[in-house]
C-alpha cells in the first residue's frame, strides 16, 4: 500500500505541488516581505513529521525590503548541503501571533526513500503504529 | 521590469522596427517630475543637476531599447559622489534612489546609508556575515557607503576592510540589477582610494563632484532653511547673517549647508534664551523673528582666528 506516490516529502506549504522555481521562490518570498515577517532558512536530514526543530542556516533575516538577498542565501545553502531538506519559513512577531506564518521546502534530496510503518505489540494483542523514515537508520550526514 | 514584448527587428535596419517616445517615458515613470523636485529645493550644484539629467536620459534610451528589443545589457550604475562635507551629497543619494526607482533599474528603491563601522567586522570572520547582512538588506536599492575610503587602510594589512572590499566588489559585479552601489567621501582622500583600488573605480562609471557653494547660494540655502522651520529674519538679521557666511566660509571646518543649519540652530538657542529673558508675553511675530544680535552673538564675529562656532 503506498498512498504517497514517489514518498514525496510532504510537509508545509506547497508540498504537494511540483518543485517551486526560482521566481516562484521570489514571489513567496515577496509576499512576506511586504507582510513584515522575519525570513529563515533552515535544514535537516531527519524529516519526520514531529522534528520540527530545524537547522537554522545562518541567522533569521529581518529588514529586508528585496528577496534577492534570501534567494541569494538559498542558493547558498542549497550549494551547502544539495541532499538535505531546506525549507523557508516566515516568522510573524506581531503581537498575538508571534510563529511561523509561511514555511515550504525549497529543496529535497534526488531520492526520497519515504517513511516504514511500524507495529508494536502491547499487551492484550493491542498494537501501536509509528513511523520511521527508512533515511534515518543511517548516521546524520549519510543519510541521503 | 515589466517591459512590452521585444519587437523582432529586421537585421538589416533597425531603426525601421518601430518608434519609441523618450520624453513619454520620462513622462510616465514620473522623472521629470523628481528632477525638478531636485531643481527646486537644492541650491546650487549645478554640474551635478547636469550629470543627474544625463544619467536620467541614458537610463531611459537603455529603457526604450530593451522595449524595441536592441542589445541592452543591464547599464552599470554604481556611482562615486566625491565633494566637500555638507554639499549635499546623500540628499542627492536619496533622489538618485528615487529616479532609479521610477525608470525600473531598482526594484524597491530605498536607500541604505553606511559608513564602515556598518561593513567591516572587529575580529576574523565578523566581516563577511556583517558586510552580507548590509547587502541584503540593501538588496532592490541603493547601498550608499559614506567615507568610503574608511574601508582602506594601508597602514594595516590585516585589516577587514580588505575583506569587506572583496565582498562588495564581487556583489557589485555579479548582482547588477540587484543593487547600486554610491560610494561618497572627499575628493583627493576618494581619489586615492580608488588608485590603491583599481578594481573600484573600473565597477563604477559614473564619477560626480559636487562643488562647494558660493555665498549667495549658502544665503538662500539658509532662507529655505528657515522657511521650513517657519522663522524669520528681520532686515538687519539678513544683512548680518550675509556677513556671518563671508566669515565662516573663511574658518575651518567649514561644512557648507551643514554649518549653515548648525548657525541657524544656535541662532534660535539665542533667540530663545533673549525671549525667555523678558518679562511679559511675547507674540508669533516675536517668536519667530531672529534678530540681528542673535546672529552677531557668534563668535565668529568676536575673534578673527577663533575655531568653529
Amino acid at each position: 500500500m503506498m498512498t504517497n506516490i514517489g514518498a514525496r516529502l510532504t510537509q508545509g506549504q506547497f508540498s504537494f505541488l511540483p518543485d517551486l522555481t526560482d521566481v516562484q521562490i521570489t514571489a513567496q518570498l515577496n509576499y512576506a516581505l511586504q507582510q513584515g515577517w522575519a525570513i529563515g532558512i533552515e535544514y535537516t536530514d531527519d524529516p519526520h513529521p514531529r522534528n520540527t526543530y530545524w537547522d537554522m542556516y545562518g541567522n533569521p533575516m529581518f529588514d529586508l525590503k528585496d528577496p534577492a538577498g534570501i534567494l541569494k542565501e538559498i542558493n547558498e545553502c542549497r550549494k551547502t548541503f544539495p541532499r538535505h531538506y531546506i525549507r523557508v519559513t516566515a516568522f510573524d512577531a506581531t503581537r498575538g501571533w508571534e510563529t511561523p506564518r509561511m514555511s515550504y521546502l525549497v529543496n529535497r534530496p534526488a531520492v526520497e526513500p519515504g517513511f516504514a510503518l511500524v507495529r508494536e505489540e502491547r499487551e492484550g494483542r493491542s498494537i501501536r503504529y509509528t513511523i520511521r523514515s527508512y533515511a534515518a537508520d543511517k548516521p546524520e550526514g549519510e543519510r541521503y | 521590469m515589466s517591459s512590452p514584448s521585444p519587437v523582432p527587428i529586421p537585421a538589416e535596419s533597425p531603426s525601421a522596427s518601430g518608434s519609441v517616445d523618450l520624453s513619454a517615458i520620462l513622462r510616465e515613470a514620473r522623472v521629470t517630475e523628481a528632477l525638478e523636485q531636485l531643481d527646486r529645493e537644492l541650491v546650487g550644484l549645478v554640474p551635478v543637476k547636469t550629470r543627474l539629467r544625463e544619467i536620467a536620459a541614458f537610463l531611459a534610451v537603455e529603457k526604450a531599447r530593451s522595449g524595441l528589443g536592441l542589445a541592452s545589457g543591464a547599464p552599470s550604475l554604481h556611482m562615486s559622489f566625491t565633494g566637500n562635507p555638507g554639499t549635499g551629497k546623500t540628499t542627492v543619494a536619496l533622489r538618485m534612489a528615487e529616479i532609479l526607482h521610477r525608470l525600473g533599474f531598482v526594484r524597491k528603491g530605498h536607500l541604505i546609508a553606511v559608513t564602515r563601522d556598518d561593513l567591516v567586522g572587529q575580529y576574523i570572520g565578523h566581516t563577511a556575515p556583517k558586510t552580507k547582512e548590509v547587502l541584503k538588506r540593501a538588496m532592490g536599492g541603493v547601498l550608499f557607503i559614506d567615507e568610503a575610503y574608511y574601508l582602506y587602510r594601508p597602514e594595516n594589512e590585516r585589516d577587514y576592510g580588505q575583506e569587506a572590499i572583496e565582498i562588495l566588489l564581487q556583489v557589485m559585479e555579479n548582482q547588477r540589477d540587484d543593487l547600486v552601489v554610491i560610494l561618497a567621501g572627499y575628493k583627493e582622500r576618494m581619489d586615492t582610494f580608488f588608485r590603491s583600488n583599481p578594481g573600484f573605480s573600473s565597477r563604477i562609471a559614473h564619477h560626480i563632484d559636487f562643488p562647494d557653494y558660493s555665498s549667495a547660494e549658502l544665503g538662500s540655502i539658509a532662507d529655505g532653511m528657515l522657511e521650513r522651520m517657519q522663522y524669520r529674519f528681520d532686515a538687519q538679521a539678513a544683512a548680518a547673517f550675509g556677513e556671518y557666511i563671508e566669515r565662516r566660509q573663511r574658518l575651518p571646518h567649514f561644512a557648507n549647508a551643514r554649518s549653515i543649519r548648525n548657525a541657524l540652530d544656535r541662532a534660535r538657542l539665542r533667540q530663545a534664551s533673549r525671549l525667555c529673558a523678558v518679562p511679559g508675553s511675547v507674540d508669533a511675530l516675536a517668536l519667530s523673528t531672529i534678530t540681528e544680535q542673535d546672529i552677531r552673538a557668534s563668535r565668529v564675529f568676536s575673534e578673527e582666528n577663533n575655531r568653529s562656532d
